[in-house]
């Protein structure tokens, strides 16, 4: 059989992820440091393991609501209202999803049509583009640079808006970069979008994760913003829950119920015994002040110090992240391009990071190195960089 | 106390054998100010000691433990405290603590024999003067000790490459 011939040209054409390359590799080789890794190195807390096992031997194993347990919802309401601003009505304005990333795909689907384009700061996270180019939109990159914090400039978004432009995805705090937008930067955006149909996406799976006295603006606080904004949350970065798929889009209603549309067509629900640990996981946080997310974010926040300083120290150029939990420092001195960068690095000092490239065409002559590793792991890293910097001027 | 002292204390409570200059990147401050400001803690007898914890079930030494709920009547002006220095004070005690509940001072131990144990706490600690009864527990395994699980070995089972 000619299997060409078979499968859907337009989602058979979307490149397998840069990442994948990598991982390969890396798979092979002993004695590496892999600073590629965008998941949290610790440990779901137990509490909320714990109360997904307790689900499970009380028979709570069958299909949920395809909104998600009511209870959970309340809880997202409340999270999302105390911690952000934002207000959601559990009943018919939050879904859970199998993750963030399922939110990505519904919010896309929901919105565009073949040949409608949607704005994606670039670089951003590996899934936004495949997303659009399977629902038959087109992704358009605006580009972000290092001078500018990486964050989404007005100027730039205005000279990328066309008739066609039917969404923007905004992913802040962002991977890889660890931009953040103020409420300042988002205040700019605003007034672009004010006199447009566009709705924006607002990925803040990284929310909680902000330093360095910033806090994290949810784009629908913005004054006039929550009638035109999706925003997608979930409990993987914050609450160290990867393993477990959950998250939730809230937006206006209308809205909401499409996306929850084809959820309930294509995935039915979150699993049960996850939504009961993200019960578990926002009542233990109301009730410790999110004692173990500051405890976790205490942590990225030393480390990613450390991985600045010693990108800096080697010689490299390096933005601070002020979000998320990467650094990205600019390999461009050293007459490399990302991918030829993280090759080496990886081969000849066995350091795994991640080439800038993998997240758009912007990450060129940058790569991406995670605070989600052990304090001597970073310390050792840091030193084989300062080895291989060593032998490039050599 | 202030931001700064208390993550120099988490970061030692983790592993107090991280570099100055390492604590210093860490929490973006200079060497000198992390350095001023351990020395300080340590003049306020805030930081006492460095030790290493030991997993000791591994270590080829005959060796028991023991925790010691003591029962004392406190003593007129003086409380608790003069009973517990009484305790304290022998090099065999491990700790001390007075405690809510239906004892009043828990004691840990350690010797090489449950005899030696067992004859200290019968010549020596129940002989003192308002000490109305002991109980003593031999400790028979240790799961989980200042937040370490002992028997446990940390793998990394993330992928290892990851978007």
């Amino acid at each position: 059989m000619n299997y060409e011939n078979v499968l859907c040209r337009r989602v058979a054409q979307v490149p397998p992820s840069g990442i994948r390359k990598f991982f390969d590799i890396v798979n092979e080789m002993d004695d590496v440091i892999s600073l590629g890794v965008g998941e949290p190195d610790f440990k779901t807390p137990w509490s909320y393991t714990d109360a997904a096992i307790y689900a499970l031997r009380s028979g709570r194993t069958h299909y949920t609501s395809n909104w998600g347990l009511i209870e959970l919802r309340r809880e997202i309401a409340r999270y999302q209202a105390e911690r952000f601003g934002p207000e959601y009505n559990p009943e018919n304005e939050i879904l859970v999803t199998v993750g963030a990333s399922e939110g990505i795909d519904l919010a896309v689907r929901a919105l565009v049509e073949p040949g409608d384009e949607v704005l994606v700061p670039d670089p951003s996270y590996v899934s936004y583009m495949p997303c659009v180019t399977f629902a038959g939109g087109v992704c358009v990159p605006i580009p972000t640079d290092m001078d500018h914090g990486f964050k989404l400039t007005p100027e730039a978004l205005r000279a990328a808006i066309t008739p066609r432009s039917k969404t923007l995805i905004l992913p802040y705090p962002n991977n890889p970069t660890g931009g953040v937008m103020t409420a300042e930067d988002f205040e700019a955006i605003a007034a672009v979008l004010r006199d447009t149909n566009i709705v924006v996406i607002h990925d803040e799976i990284y929310a909680e994760l902000t330093y360095g006295g910033v806090r994290h603006v949810s784009f629908a606080a913005i004054p006039g913003m929550w009638e035109r904004t999706i925003t997608l949350n979930g409990f993987s970065k914050a609450f160290a829950m990867t393993g477990w798929r959950l998250g939730y889009a809230c937006g206006p209603r209308e809205l909401m119920a499409i996306l929850c549309r084809i959820h309930q067509y294509t995935m039915l629900c979150a699993p049960i015994a996850s939504q009961c640990a993200g019960v578990e996981a926002l009542r233990n946080g109301f009730d410790t002040d999110f004692a173990d997310v500051r405890r976790m974010v205490d942590a990225y926040d030393r480390r990613r110090r450390m991985l600045v300083q010693g990108f800096r120290e080697a010689g490299l150029a390096c933005h601070e992240p002020l979000g998320a939990f990467y650094v990205f420092p600019s390999v461009q001195s050293t007459g490399l391009n990302s991918e030829e960068f993280c090759e080496r690095l990886l081969y000849e000092h066995r350091v795994a990071a991640v080439p800038g490239t993998a997240f758009g065409a912007r990450g060129e002559g940058h790569v991406r190195c995670s605070a989600a590793a052990s304090n001597a792991e970073i310390m050792q890293a840091i030193d084989r960089v300062k080895e291989f910097m060593d032998t490039l001027r050599a | 106390m202030r931001q700064l002292e208390l993550s120099i204390l988490d970061i030692l409570t983790e592993d107090s054998r991280t570099p100055v200059s390492q604590i210093a990147t860490m929490l973006g401050k200079s060497t000198s100010e992390i350095a001023d400001t351990i020395k300080r803690l340590e003049q306020q007898r805030i930081i006492l000691k460095y030790p290493a914890l030991i997993n000791w079930e591994r270590v080829d030494v005959e060796e028991v433990e023991a925790m010691i709920e003591v029962c004392v009547t406190p003593q007129r002006g003086e409380g608790y405290d003069a009973i517990a220095e009484q305790i304290y004070r022998f090099e065999e005690v491990n700790s001390v603590y007075l405690i809510s509940g239906p004892y009043d001072l828990l004691v840990n131990m350690k010797g090489r024999t449950m005899r030696q144990l067992a004859m200290f706490v019968a010549e020596k600690l129940s002989t003192i003067d308002h000490v109305t009864s002991t109980a003593t527990h031999f400790v028979l395994r240790k799961y989980k000790n200042q937040g370490v699980i002992m028997e446990e070995t940390k793998t990394d089972s993330r992928q290892k490459v990851t978007p």
